[in-house]
């Protein structure tokens, strides 16, 4: 598939928000203590990443004025899901960030943070479905692809939360979730890992044979039925070469997982910042390596019918 | 009150149907049909790949029509440069079967194959994709596409191609604008690649019905279905190719 930089954009841009909320939620909910400006600070933080998705995921459409009709068919489509839980979240970060503003007490001050929670697992679910359940793209169809969105999600969540609670001097914040953001990484890391290898054992089950019906051992494609080119051979293929492929593969494992790993555990011995702050700025590119490899290495059956690109 | 806000409150089922082909006196009554159903009727093209020519003739002829419909004319990117491009709903390919000497030429005319089982329509966030209810035909109603290209990713055969110009999904309409024209001659009311098959590569008609061309076609010359893997049960079929053997000897 040719990987678009929108959905790069908006995944890993409203993956790093869920996190973040997340990682908030949980601290309000078992009453760590934080100053008051960091959650408020950190919340708006998470609202213009949202924010920001939301406006790169508008990019990708063709119609962006019709947008809003894609709420209707919720009934059959993860997309249309994905449409209503998106705006839904955004809400409830703003309400739960104007309870707090407003000093709201209890029961708001432990159901906002309950349901936001909710809706960012919620949000997840939706963005990995629109991938796992296309059936024949063999490499997306596998519930490995709900695990990553999350756990890469929550990596880069934790990595920022504890990066932002790390220069507000918020020290509780990073001894306790430091060592999850560590542990979420690792985890993300080995799903990604298990997928990987899982991808590369795959046997299509669709074969030019198949695809055209002509049963015999040697086929060879001689015409697309096009001189040069079209929506098919523009929209699922990336385009790149082998190498770039493997560097892709190398550089994504190395930015978003092994080295804020290890930077974390640096930031874990020393409690200095700045481990924490380099990071987030190297697990970033990163993410969108790792959002443009998943992209890049699904082989839609489509691409049969197109063997001379 | 306003369209969209109607649209919203309205259940899906009882939608207005939408009316891609009113332009030229299509069906009024188009139902669309639910996920799983079976249809009593199912139109679609049945291809003999034993008689196509790989002359294009389909391909040009289909793009003339639905260049030239209501929806408005499909793109057309430097037409007369090196590198042209632009929607087509039907394309002709060509691949080499065996090995050399015994090597055989088949041409693969491909457009949608109008699925029962279509997986492009559930996936479609707008419902601007549906299939009818009254003959199967797949359809995208381009006043509701959006353009996010998701349905693109549901098709295994790569049917739909999105319209760079008017920036909507769009695919083979078995010219649902032509075939039940009451202004045309009966002759005519066929989808615009049939007509203009030289060879008669291209059968049209109800697969549903046991009786009619294609479903006879189908039985009695093997018809078969592409990637049956995905079992999406696409309504348009393929002949194989068969050798006929020379028959000149004696004569």
């Amino acid at each position: 598939m040719h990987p678009a930089l929108s959905i790069l954009f908006f995944t890993t841009l409203a993956g790093a928000a869920q996190g973040l909320v997340f990682t908030l939620a949980l601290a309000a909910l078992f009453g760590l203590a934080m100053a008051p400006g960091f959650l408020t600070l950190a919340l708006g933080v998470a609202e213009v990443l949202l924010v920001a998705g939301l406006a790169a995921s508008f990019m990708h459409l063709g119609r962006k004025t019709r947008a809003w009709r894609a709420v209707l068919m919720w009934r059959t489509s993860w997309m249309s899901r994905e449409v209503i839980v998106l705006p839904g979240f955004i809400a409830l970060v703003a309400i739960w960030w104007l309870s707090l503003q407003l000093g709201a007490s209890a029961p708001w001050s432990w159901l906002l943070p309950a349901l936001v929670l909710c809706g960012a697992v919620a949000l997840w679910y939706c963005t990995a479905m629109i991938y796992a359940c296309l059936r024949f793209i063999e490499e997306w169809a596998h519930p490995l692809t709900i695990v990553n969105f999350t756990l890469i999600g929550l990596s880069s969540g934790l990595v920022l939360a504890c990066a932002m609670a790390a220069l507000a001097g918020e020290a509780r914040f990073v001894q306790v979730f430091g060592p999850c953001a560590l542990v979420a990484t690792l985890a993300a890391w080995a799903a990604r890992d298990l997928a990987l290898r899982r991808n590369a054992g795959i046997r299509h089950k669709s074969t030019l044979q198949s695809a055209t019906g002509i049963r015999t051992e040697k086929l060879v494609q001689k015409s697309m039925g096009m001189s040069a080119g079209s929506f098919n051979t523009r929209e699922f293929f990336h385009g790149a070469s082998l190498a770039v492929l493997k560097n892709m593969k190398l550089g994504f494992l190395l930015l978003a997982f092994v080295l804020p790993a290890l930077l974390l555990a640096w930031g874990l011995a020393s409690a200095a910042a700045l481990p924490w702050l380099l990071a987030v700025a190297v697990q970033a590119p990163g993410l969108l390596a790792e959002r443009w490899f998943f992209f890049a290495q699904a082989k839609h059956p489509q691409n049969l019918y197109y063997q001379v690109v | 009150m306003m369209q969209w806000l109607k649209d919203l409150m309205a259940p899906s089922s009882v939608l207005p149907p939408p009316q891609p082909s009113a332009g030229r006196g299509g069906s009024k009554t188009t139902q669309r049909a639910e996920q799983g159903e079976t249809l009593a009727k199912q139109l679609a093209l049945v291809i003999d790949l034993n008689v196509c020519v790989g002359c294009h003739a389909c391909v040009t002829s289909c793009k003339q029509w639905n260049t030239s419909g209501s929806a408005g004319p499909l793109a057309d990117e430097r037409p007369y440069a090196a590198n042209p491009t632009g929607t087509f709903f039907n394309r002709v390919q060509t691949y080499e079967a065996g090995a050399f000497p015994a090597t055989e030429t088949i041409h693969f005319p491909k457009s949608c194959l109008h699925c029962e089982d279509p997986p492009c329509v559930p996936v479609c966030p707008t419902g601007a994709s549906y299939k009818r209810k009254e003959d199967g035909i797949v359809l995208v109603d381009y006043d509701k596409c959006i353009g996010c290209k998701y349905c693109a990713w549901a098709c295994p055969y790569g049917a739909r191609e999105l319209d760079e110009e008017r920036q909507v999904m769009t695919k083979c309409t078995l010219c649902v604008d032509r075939i039940y024209d009451e202004h045309l001659p009966k002759e005519d009311r066929k989808p615009a690649c049939v007509k203009a098959c030289p060879t008669g590569a291209r059968l049209f008609g109800d697969v549903k019905d046991p009786d009619s061309e294609v479903s006879k076609a189908i039985r009695e010359r093997g018809g078969y279905q592409l990637m049956p893997e995905w079992e999406t049960s696409p309504a348009n079929q393929y002949l194989p190719r068969h050798i006929t053997q020379a028959t000149d000897a004696r004569e």
